[in-house]
Parts: structure tokens; C-alpha cells; sequence
């Protein structure tokens, strides 16, 4: 305390403005701890000259118009999400300097996991804890720090630990964490610990100064109205009653053994947005791929198979290819009550037109993988469409006679050419070898955008031509 | 041209990110997680954040912690997580902070389940949470709108100051469909009401307290009026065969899909049917459907929901025509062919 | 500044229209110089008042205030304006 001069400290607006009445004097009740914690952050502010990048969490409570006071960046906020908002505004300006202000009802009942989890983050803030064991906003409500025995409006014959439970001790919770760097508990009781508070207060700021961690300091503060006293003997009554319940003293501090570090601002800029969001920026549309004979103009088409045979990345295959042949597509897994048993399907439409309904419920084309799958959906396919289905796996031929059918052991195809997974690609090939709907080197030009291993598309490759030449064999160009 | 298959839900996050947006603060939930997923690997690859909250709650108090430091943010959830974030939307809006909120909705009331619903329609159109506020709503339905819209989300929640949400489902999210992605946005909107830790901070404070009841009447009929001035510009909607139409089908999201094949069905069986789809859900396209009562026979709303948007017809409608009423819900998705059906009911009758 | 001495005694001075009357200056005090008023100020209370000399410039009393402009105290040797 080497200052000549101890006054108001000019982090505090000169003139309460926002403050309705008389503009010269806080809102808080004669002898409330409040203020005196206000004094000391205020004065801390002013001798760190910290109040330009200042930001200050009112919460609600008593404490929910210290924006009347404090001349600094200021945001009000929802009852005990005060670490949360802190949370927003410190990682979006790492260079300020954050205070959260909370009573106990704020932090410890109603945001009690919003604090336990910013303290466990180590988010860079400076939190203040009011704890006056009581609600005082309310008018004298029990707080979740409420001694036993003590009475309150809503505990009117004492608070009891069999209906209440015991005082939540934040301090000792909070200081079992990894990563606050410094909890400390003091009380505004007399001249000695208040200094004791000060120097808490200065201790909790510089540690965000200096880029440090999570420091949070609760403050043991009275309340005289909501205990109904006065102020003299709300001071002794602390003294009685709340410091053998609340142990003062450091539970957690290595902030000696961080080095300080800057706090820097955070950089917007749009560089190289396409390459870092993986988005293609060169031409991939072609406008030159002739169309299919009018039957197998705008497919829409169920896959289905059972999990692992690669339905859905068959799809995503002539989804991709078909965007790139310049169709509109769209490509659905099976979703909701379809997504049963073990049975893997998806839905994908090309078309020359703008695709409504992306479910497809009469499809054109069906490829079935399996029999169940055959079954399934054999009757849905519309007249004059066309099945696709794995030989080597179903032992039976679709019995509809009006559509055009194709098996093809693709399973028994992929199996010689060394992997049982390529039998998507074999039927991929071999669909539009039948439709005519695209020329291989379109799907060929897709398959890195969907296979994840490059080492693969040889293979791929293969697997399609495999398809293909088998449609030239054994059905001819429908 | 240049575009990508992508899921819808991926597209919101590219079209966030391009639209200046580089905070993401949100908590899983089916189907919206890949939107976390998406922001968790892409924000700090262009220098943004993503954090994981505690919950709904807490991530929507981020959200306004970011936005009150003048950054465009966003968040993602559905249904239940919507729910817990009505504390901070309401505040929000009061607060005026401009910050996107995605609402991939699922199947409800409760846990309900994670198939597509639109039970969300009341609690976001109409304000789950407490005062006299709106939201800016918007519902895409295609991958590219669930791009654009959000692009279009972050402009118009800076130009009123106010939340502004994409209300999709799990379709829309889960459906990959091509995308062109424009060009990133450069020049973000200066915000002198913000706070930005420097020495203009001092006059500036960010709340949604006010105690005397004037002043926080005055404050509420600002809010009006900015409302006011939303409705008068920023309604949109979309038209499908709409001419000559005297049979009008409405639905949003999804829906709209599945309508656009149920009008091509419908017109080929003879019926002259159109399709509304209100792309805007706030502000309404309720001068819309006021005219086209005029003209029209009688609208038929679909919903997958017990009947919320059908509300908002009526009140427009106001009684002139007939407002038929067709829906599914729990997750079950209506096919074009069960829809024409029930059409087909309703202009026999 | 207008006064280029330093004070030669410490002082403390109360504005009396922020007095909460709530006597914890009054208690903490060492010195015993600080007494209640006989009178009510505008808001009713009872302001807290210096006997006029005695004050050591301890603070205990500043510190003890929670309104933040209601007192002020001078240490002996402050050099400058009388902000309060
Ligand atoms: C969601 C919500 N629930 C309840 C309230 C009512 N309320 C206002 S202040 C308060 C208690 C504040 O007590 P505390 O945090 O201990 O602060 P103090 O007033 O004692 O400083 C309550 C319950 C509210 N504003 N918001
Ligand atoms: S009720 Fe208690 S905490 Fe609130 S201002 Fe009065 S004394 Fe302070």
C-alpha cells in the first residue's frame, strides 16, 4: 500500500449512469462484502493499468449490476453461466483480461458444472467467488454453502445435512483439478485478512496478466441483511461461525513454476481456404457424356447387401462419378427404421433434373447383394427397370418377369482377383456397361475423390473393367 | 464448375468457416455430431476453435461470450440439446448478439429418437425460451442451401443483431449431394457495440437486465421493430409448378423434397397442384399465402410433425380456404406416392 | 497539482452523502478517531465522521468501506490535489 492517497480508484466510473437513484453510491446494502471486493479489483485494475483490455462477467445475484461501476468492458450474463461466457469472450480475445464475478448461488448451485469444468479446461480467467453462505438478491434463501444449522428463509428451522446435504466446499473441489494454477480462500473480516484478500486479488489478476492458467479466488464475505444483523456483527459472526467451516489459506498454487507468457490476439484470415477446407477448385464437371437410351435415364436406384460388402461406398462410387458426368445426384444411407439387422442400404438418383424426393421408394434400379436384399425389394422395382444382383451369393433368380435382371457372381470375381471387398467395384462396372449412363474413365476419374487408399485404384480399376467386359460377354449392350 | 458430393451436414460447417466464422462451441448429439465433427477438425486448421462444452447450456453461454466479443460463431445441436439451449437463445436475443445456431431436429417428445422430425418448428419459429423475441429462421433443403443458408445466416444475424438458426433434419444432414462452395467472405461487418478488450470498452456493456419497466419497454418495441423490419425484407420462399395451380402443397425441409415428386406425380395424373415452400420460417411467407388464397382452391400443409408450420398457414389463410393437414411423425418420412394419395382424398372431398 | 508541500499529517476524509452508516470504519479504526454522527444524511443513515485529528493513515478504514468513494484517506507526506 505505498500510494499517498487511498480513494476512489478511477477503474470505477465517476458517475454511476447506468444506476437508476442516487448515481454516487452502489446499489449494495450497508456493510455488504461486495463492495469491498469491488474496492479491491478496482484499485488492482487501476495499479496494473489493465483497464483498457479489462473485460467483466457480472453474473446474477447482488453482484448482477457491478457493471454500473467497474469502467471497463462489460457483459452481463444468465444466472451461473458466467465461466462459460468468460469461456467465449477469452478465446475469442486471448489478449484480455477476464474476470469472472460470482456469489455462491451462481457458482456453486446452479453453475456449479459450468465452473468445475472452465477451472478444469484451465481457461485464463480471473474468477472472484462472493461467498456470503446465503442468497442475498433473493432475500436470504438457502445457498449451497449454508451452514449447518443455520437458518434462512427457505431453511427456517436450520439448514439440516439429512435434507440439504453438507456446505459445498469449492475451493477444496476445485483445487483437486490438474489445472488451476492457484485457489486460494480468504475472508473480508478484519484489517489483516482484508489485506490477505488484496493481495489475493492482485495475485489472481497478474497470473492472467502474465498468461498463466486458471486462478480462482473465493472471498468469505458478509451479508448482513440476508443474515439479519449488522454490519459489526455480521463481521463477528463470520468470524464465529464461517471461518471454522471454511479454512482460509492457498489449496492449490504453481504459478511460480509457470513461465509468463504474451497474450496474443487471435488472426482472421482467408488464405488458402479451398486447400484447407478440402474444397476442389478446378473444373470437375464434364458437359460432353452422352445420354443412356431413354429406359435407363434417370436412375433411381436402392443398393443393398448386407454390412462390410461396401453398399454404401458403391453408391458414394456412381454418386460421385454420376456428380461428375454432370447428373444432379443424391446419395442417402438408409436411415431410421431401415437400419436394422445388420443390412447396409442406400438410395442414390441421377437425373438431368433438379432431384425431388432423395428417397427412393419405386426404384428403377435395384442392386442386390444379398438375398435377403433380393427379397426385400424385388417387388418394388417398377416395370421395365433392372435388377442387379450378386450370383455368387443368391441362388435364386428374381422371379419378376418384367424387368431386365443381370446376375453376376461378382463376389466369386472379386475372390480371383485377390479381394473378396472389390465386388462393389465389379458391379459398379458392370451397371454401366448395361445403362450406358456414363464412360468408364469419368468413374475411373472419381474413384480418388472415394477411395481412401490410392494404393487401391489399380484394383479398383480392374474390378470395373472386370464388371464391364462381363456385361460385354454374357448380355450385350441392352 | 467445380463441386463436391458432401453431406449436408459438412456443407454447413465449410459454408460457416467461408462465412468468416471461426468458433464453434457445441456438445454432441445425434444427428448432428458430424457438425461437431466436421468444426473440430476444420476450425483450427484456419486458425478458429472448436470446444467441446459441458452441455447445451453451457455451450450456447459460450456462443454468447464469443458474440459479445464481436466474432461470428456458430453452434449445433437437435432436438433435446435445442431444448437446453433456450436459457441462452432467449438471452441472446435479448442481448442482441448476432450467433448461428444449426437445429438438425430429431424425433421427440423426450429422447424420442434420432430418425428426421420437424418437432422443432414451435420452439424455434415461435421462442422456446422466455420473452418477447424472435429468431431468424431458415430451412434449407439440399446440401448446397445447407451451405448457402448458413452463409446467409451469419450476414443476417450481423445485419439485425439477433440469433439466426438453420432448422433442418437428419435427412438434409445426412444426405450427400453436390456442392458448390462461393468464394470466402474477406471483409466482416464492423461491430462498434462489441467488446474487443480495448479502451472503447468502457461505454460499451453487453446485458439483457433491464429494471425499469420503461426502459425495457422501449427496449422491447426495438426489438419489434427490427422484427418488423425482417419481415418486410427478408422473406423467402420457393415455387414449384405453382401456375395455374388451384391445389397448393406446403412443406419445408425435407419435405419439400418429397412434395416436389408428389406435385410431378399429381400433375401427371391431371390434378393441377403446386408447391410453397417457405425457405423463411421467420419471417413467415404469410402475404404469400394470402394471395395465393385468392386464387387457389384449397392448401395442403405436410409436416413431420403433429401439426406446427400448419398453424401459420391457417392464421394466413384466415379462414378462406380449405387448409388440409397431412403428416407422419416419430421418424417416418412420407413417400411422394402416400402423399399423392392422400392429396387425391382431399380433392375428391 | 496546485500544492507542491507535502501534508505534514496524515487525514482521513469522509464524504458523508455516500455513508452507508454501516460503523466498520469506525470499528476498525486503531486509532479510534472515527465516531457516528448524531445526525441522518440524505439516505437516511447515520454518516460515519473524523474527530478531526489523530488519523495515522493506516487505510484500515478505506479498506473496510465498501462504497467505494465514501472515504478517502492522505498519508503524511502526499504531495498533489485533495481528490476527495
Ligand atoms: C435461472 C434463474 N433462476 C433463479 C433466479 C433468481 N435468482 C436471482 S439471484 C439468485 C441467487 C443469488 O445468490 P448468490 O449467487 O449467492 O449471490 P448474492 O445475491 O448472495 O450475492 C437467484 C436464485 C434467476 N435470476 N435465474
Ligand atoms: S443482500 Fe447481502 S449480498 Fe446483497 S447487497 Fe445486501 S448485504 Fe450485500
Amino acid at each position: 500500500m505505498a500510494e499517498k492517497v487511498l480513494t476512489k480508484a478511477a477503474s470505477f466510473y465517476d458517475v454511476y449512469e447506468r444506476k437508476s437513484g442516487a448515481q454516487d453510491v452502489t446499489h449494495y446494502c450497508p456493510g455488504c462484502g461486495h463492495g469491498v471486493l469491488h474496492k479491491l479489483i478496482a484499485e488492482a485494475i487501476d495499479d496494473f493499468g489493465i483497464r483498457d483490455q479489462t473485460i467483466f462477467i457480472s453474473p446474477v445475484g447482488c453482484s448482477v449490476f457491478a457493471y454500473y461501476y467497474f469502467r471497463v468492458g462489460n457483459i452481463q450474463v444468465a444466472h451461473g453461466r458466467a465461466p462459460a461466457v468468460a469461456t467465449g469472450i477469452k478465446r475469442t480475445h486471448p489478449e484480455s483480461i477476464v474476470i469472472s464475478y460470482q456469489g455462491d448461488g451462481d457458482l456453486a448451485a446452479i453453475g456449479g458444472n459450468n465452473i468445475l469444468q472452465a477451472a478444469n479446461r484451465g481457461e485464463k480467467i480471473t474468477v472472484f467467488f462472493i461467498n456470503n453462505a446465503i442468497y442475498g438478491m433473493t432475500g436470504g434463501q438457502m445457498a449451497p454453502t449454508t451452514l449447518i444449522g443455520q437458518r434462512t428463509t427457505t431453511t427456517p428451522r436450520g439448514r439440516t445435512a439429512a435434507n440439504e446435504g453438507f456446505p459445498l466446499k469449492m475451493c477444496e473441489l476445485i483445487s483437486t483439478l490438474e489445472s488451476p494454477i492457484y485457489v486460494e480462500r480468504v475472508a473480508l473480516t478484519d484489517p489483516k485478512n482484508t489485506s490477505k484478500v488484496r493481495r489475493a486479488v492482485r495475485k489472481a489478476l497478474r497470473n492472467q496478466i502474465e498468461n498463466k492458467g486458471f486462478s480462482f479466488v473465493e472471498v468469505l464475505s458478509a451479508c448482513p441483511s440476508g443474515w439479519k444483523m449488522t454490519s459489526v456483527q455480521a463481521k463477528q459472526w463470520m468470524v464465529d461461525n464461517l471461518l471454522p467451516q471454511f479454512p482460509l489459506g492457498v489449496f492449490k498454487d504453481v504459478s511460480k513454476e509457470l513461465e509468463p507468457s504474451e497474450r496474443s490476439k487471435v488472426v482472421f484470415s482467408t488464405e488458402n481456404m479451398n486447400e484447407l477446407l478440402n474444397i476442389p477448385s478446378e473444373e470437375n464437371i464434364r458437359t460432353d457424356v452422352p445420354k443412356p437410351l431413354t429406359k435407363f435415364q434417370n436412375p433411381r436406384i436402392i443398393l443393398a447387401g448386407f454390412g462390410g460388402q461396401g453398399i454404401l461406398m458403391l453408391g458414394l462410387g456412381l454418386a460421385q462419378a454420376g456428380m461428375q458426368a454432370g447428373y444432379h445426384v443424391s446419395w442417402i444411407p438408409s436411415y431410421g427404421p431401415e437400419m436394422r439387422g445388420g443390412t447396409a442400404n442406400c438410395h442414390v438418383i441421377l437425373s438431368e433434373e433438379r432431384i425431388g424426393s432423395p428417397t427412393v421408394s419405386k426404384p428403377t434400379v435395384l442392386v442386390a447383394m444379398n438375398l435377403p436384399s433380393l427379397e426385400k425389394f424385388e417387388s418394388q422395382v417398377e416395370p421395365g427397370g433392372l435388377i442387379i444382383y450378386d450370383s455368387s451369393l443368391i441362388n435364386q433368380s428374381p422371379k419378376r418377369k418384367d424387368v431386365k435382371v443381370l446376375g453376376i457372381p461378382a463376389t466369386e470375381m472379386a475372390d480371383n482377383l485377390g479381394n473378396t471387398r472389390i465386388a462393389n467395384m465389379i458391379v459398379l462396372g458392370a451397371y454401366i456397361a448395361i445403362t450406358g449412363i456414363m464412360p468408364k474413365d469419368v468413374v475411373v476419374d472419381a474413384l480418388p475423390i472415394f477411395i481412401k487408399h490410392k494404393k487401391l485404384i489399380p484394383l479398383n480399376v480392374q474390378a470395373i473393367e472386370k464388371g464391364m467386359a462381363f456385361v460385354d460377354k454374357n448380355n450385350g449392350h441392352a | 464448375m467445380a463441386k463436391q458430393l458432401i453431406k449436408g451436414n459438412e456443407a454447413i460447417v465449410k459454408g460457416a468457416i467461408l462465412a468468416g466464422c471461426r468458433f464453434y462451441f457445441g456438445y454432441p448429439i445425434t444427428p448432428a455430431s458430424e457438425i461437431a465433427e466436421a468444426a473440430a477438425y476444420y476450425m483450427p486448421l484456419v486458425g478458429g476453435t472448436f470446444l467441446q462444452g459441458e452441455s447445451e447450456v453451457a455451450s450456447i453461454q459460450m456462443l454468447y461470450g464469443a458474440a459479445s466479443g464481436g466474432v461470428r460463431c456458430m453452434t449445433a445441436s437437435s432436438s433435446p440439446g435445442i431444448s437446453l439451449k433456450q436459457e441462452g437463445i432467449s438471452y441472446s436475443a435479448g442481448s442482441e448478439l448476432p450467433l448461428v445456431l444449426i437445429d438438425i431436429m430429431r424425433g421427440g417428445p423426450g429422447l424420442g429418437n434420432i430418425a428426421p422430425e420437424q418437432g422443432d418448428y414451435n420452439q424455434m419459429v415461435k421462442g422456446g425460451g422466455h420473452g418477447n423475441y424472435k429468431l431468424i429462421v431458415l430451412a434449407p433443403n439440399c446440401a448446397q442451401e445447407m451451405c448457402d443458408l448458413t452463409m446467409l445466416a451469419f450476414e443476417l444475424a450481423d445485419k439485425y443483431r439477433n440469433p439466426a438458426v438453420i432448422l433442418a433434419d437428419g435427412f438434409i444432414g445426412q444426405m450427400m449431394e453436390p456442392v458448390e462452395f462461393p468464394a470466402p467472405v474477406t471483409e466482416l461487418p464492423e461491430k462498434p457495440w462489441a467488446i474487443h478488450a480495448d479502451k472503447n470498452d468502457e461505454t460499451r456493456l453487453i446485458c439483457s437486465i433491464e429494471l425499469e419497466p420503461e426502459v425495457l419497454e422501449a427496449h422491447n418495441r426495438h426489438l419489434q421493430e427490427k422484427y418488423a423490419e425482417a419481415e418486410k425484407n427478408e422473406v423467402r420462399f420457393e415455387e414449384y409448378r405453382i401456375d395455374g395451380a388451384d391445389f397448393v402443397l406446403v412443406g419445408y425441409g425435407v419435405v419439400s423434397r418429397v412434395l416436389q415428386t408428389t406435385v410431378d406425380l399429381l400433375r401427371d395424373q391431371g390434378h393441377r397442384v403446386g408447391l410453397l415452400r417457405p425457405i423463411t420460417l421467420w419471417p413467415f411467407p404469410g402475404k404469400r399465402i394470402v394471395e395465393l388464397s385468392d386464387s387457389v382452391d384449397s392448401f395442403m400443409v405436410v409436416e413431420l410433425s403433429n401439426g406446427q408450420m400448419v398453424d401459420d398457414v391457417r392464421l394466413a389463410v384466415n379462414g378462406k380456404k380449405p387448409v388440409h393437414f397431412y403428416n407422419r411423425m416419430g421418424g417416418m418420412v412420407p413417400s411422394p406416392e402416400e402423399i399423392a394419395d392422400q392429396a387425391v382424398k382431399f380433392l375428391e372431398d | 497539482m496546485s500544492k507542491a508541500v507535502g501534508l505534514e499529517k496524515a487525514k482521513v476524509v469522509i464524504r458523508e452523502d455516500e455513508c452507508k452508516g454501516c460503523n466498520l470504519c469506525i470499528e476498525a479504526c486503531p486509532e479510534d478517531v472515527l465516531f457516528e454522527q448524531k445526525y441522518l444524511n440524505r439516505m437516511g443513515y447515520h454518516p460515519a465522521g473524523y474527530v478531526g485529528e489523530g488519523c495515522s493513515g493506516c487505510g484500515y478504514c478505506f479498506y473496510q468501506c465498501p462504497e467505494p468513494g465514501a472515504i478517502t484517506v492522505y498519508k503524511k507526506g502526499y504531495v498533489g490535489e485533495e481528490v476527495a
